[in-house]
């Protein structure tokens, strides 16, 4: 279903149901974001949360939204948007619904930037953050002149990501495996993902991520749709190929490099974000914003469930999407053979 | 005689390291319905890709309006000419009436993705193709000949001066492909400068107002069907000996390969004209 809105100067046709779909999201990730505000050590009332974010709250509730729970919410906000918008053009780019960050290879290099900080240089903090932006960049690089033959084919690009992911999995165990016992149980910590304990400066990286590449990747999105008839075809249409696959692979490293540096490698969010937005709006590619909306949604409910899962533990958001990732993949793939037969 | 709007220049076309064509010149005239006919693999869709720079030259150039057409932007030149590939990648779960709907793009921008001319040019491309019936299937549904209608609603939907057409006509039962001809003639008559590959050399003499006879990456004759397309044209081309009389309908050449008989005992030109 379509409808078209014509106004001045603007004409555009949009789809009722993936606009709802998109609001629908974005609604339910802010409200587990304002649970998640309330819930903790010390609960807060909805209420006195929604007072202190207008600015007319105690100097308790203040510092406890403010400084321990707000942070933590924005990044993971945004670091869902973030995952979810990269996996959805990765996906479309590489017209695999396997050709997601996580699995070819981005959030694995980042990672491996991230160690070589943390246990070589021995840095902390946003230099961490530095390192995994660093190694998600290189080896998109690594990946693309690997896969480089006359232009890059889409499947080749994606077995290319899932060998040298393969490789530096190898080189990440190794740097873990030669650190001394804190520090790899730090690094250890640090690789399943989490968004526990994270302040201002993460929120600041995944901010300036979302805030300078989100619109990059959905003014380009337009391509996307064109791009996934062939090269050949897009050609013909009017799309400048090669500059805008790059530029849209370049930014949706950046996303999820970004997101990397602020949370760590976090699991299946760029995988199913797209395409259950794309299920939910009835339509073959879900569109970014969607994707994104859905990945903020995921991220929240799911650091909401590891806040709350075991009592008395605040387990990392990594290992609940893990756990989901898992149960998704085997439910591909079942369904994928069920489709076979 | 000015140059065409469309010509190509020296070019040296390749696979790769596999050189397909060398040092070829072409010029499509202008408002022709110029149809490439030649031997499998002699270079015609190669020569069609460059023509639309689907496909890049390893030398030479392909010009439009005197400028060469790896100069423009993209979506200028998708303005001008558009074309219908041979195997396009079928999407998944897209319908018909979105699929012809992309071959908006050129036409659109940010805030105005989806104007009136946009409308009508869609549901007039798929008037015009038989798919209107079709418009809410899924594309990857579709038999291979109702595909082909929908690719070519596609490209007529891009509304250019310039058509090029890869065999439109195969997946095609006879009447449809006569429809799909008789489609490309409306189009020339409308002023549009068609270009297509054809197989059938008799459909080519049918409609065509200009032939371009192609050869291991040559061109070797190139004119009005009635002056090149000869018996002897068709023996070196084809290696296949045959009569050329007139077509009882419409009096352009028809080729009649010649009877299997007679081609078992001429296998040299020499013995074929005897």
């Amino acid at each position: 279903m379509r409808t078209v809105v014509r106004g001045a100067g603007l004409s555009v046709r949009i789809y009722p149901r993936a606009l709802i779909v998109g609001v629908l999201l974005l609604a339910a990730a802010l409200a587990v974001a304002l649970v998640n505000l309330t819930t903790g050590d010390f609960p807060v009332p909805v209420a006195d949360v929604l007072k202190s974010l207008a600015g007319k709250g105690d100097a308790g509730t203040d510092f406890i939204v403010y400084e321990l729970r707000l942070p933590r919410v924005l990044v993971t906000l945004l670091v869902g948007a973030a995952l979810g918008a990269s996996g959805a053009v990765f996906q479309s780019l590489t017209r695999n619904p396997l050709g997601s960050p996580d699995f070819i290879g981005l959030t694995t290099g980042a990672a491996s930037g991230a160690l070589i900080v943390m246990l070589i240089a021995g840095g902390g903090g946003a230099q961490v953050g530095v390192g995994a932006i660093v190694g998600c960049v290189i080896t998109a690089v690594v990946i693309y002149l690997l896969a480089f033959r006359r232009g890059v084919q889409p499947f080749r690009l994606v077995l290319m990501g899932i060998g040298v992911s393969a490789l530096l999995e190898a080189l990440n165990s190794y740097l873990i495996y030669r650190a001394r016992l804190n520090e790899a149980i730090a690094a250890q910590v640090w690789l399943i993902g989490s968004v526990n304990g994270r302040g201002w400066t993460e929120v600041i990286i995944a901010g300036v991520t979302v805030v300078l590449l989100l619109p990059t990747v959905v003014y380009f999105g337009r391509h996307l749709k064109l791009l996934a008839l062939g090269d050949e075809m897009a050609v013909l249409q009017g799309v400048p190929v090669e500059r805008s696959r790059a530029i849209l692979a370049l930014a949706a490293v950046g996303l999820s490099a970004g997101a990397t540096a602020a949370a760590g490698p976090i699991a299946f969010v760029a995988l199913a974000a797209p395409p259950l937005a794309a299920r939910l709006s009835r339509s073959p590619n879900a569109g970014i914003l969607p994707a994104a909306m859905m990945g903020a949604m995921l991220l929240s409910a799911g650091d909401w469930a590891a806040q709350n899962a075991l009592p008395g533990n605040d387990i990392p958001v990594g290992v609940i999407t893990a756990a989901l990732g898992g149960v998704y993949l085997t439910w591909l793939l079942f369904r994928e053979r069920g489709a076979r037969r | 005689m000015t140059d065409p709007r469309l010509r190509a220049e020296d070019l040296t076309l390749a696979y790769d390291k596999r050189v397909v064509a060398e040092k070829l010149d072409v010029g499509i005239t202008d408002g022709s319905f110029t149809v490439i006919v030649g031997p499998n693999a002699c270079g015609k869709s190669t020569l069609l890709k460059a023509l639309a720079r689907v496909l890049k030259p390893q030398a030479g150039a392909v010009w439009l309006d005197g400028q060469a057409i790896a100069s423009y932007p993209s979506k200028q030149v998708a303005k001008q000419l558009g074309m219908l590939p041979q195997s396009p990648i079928v999407p998944g779960g897209i319908v018909v009436e979105e699929l012809v709907a992309r071959g908006r793009f050129a036409h659109q921008r940010l805030l105005r993705q989806w104007s009136p001319e946009d409308e009508v040019a869609v549901t007039e491309a798929m008037r015009l193709t038989e798919v209107a019936d079709l418009a809410d299937r899924f594309v990857d549904e579709l038999s291979g000949g109702q595909r082909q209608r929908v690719w070519l609603a596609m490209a007529l939907a891009q509304q250019t001066p310039i058509l090029l057409l890869d065999e439109p006509t195969t997946f095609l039962d006879l009447s449809h492909q006569f429809e799909v001809l008789d489609l490309c003639a409306e189009l020339h008559e409308q002023g549009r400068t068609i270009v297509a590959v054809l197989h059938d050399l008799n459909h080519a003499c049918r409609y065509a107002t200009e032939l371009i006879v192609m050869k291991a990456g040559e061109v070797v004759a190139q004119g009005p069907p009635a002056e090149v397309m000869t018996a002897q044209c068709v023996e070196d081309v084809f290696a296949m000996p045959c009569r050329v009389i007139d077509d009882p309908e419409t009096g352009t050449p028809m080729v009649v390969p010649a009877d299997r008989q007679r081609r078992r005992g001429s296998r040299t030109p020499e013995a074929a004209r005897a």
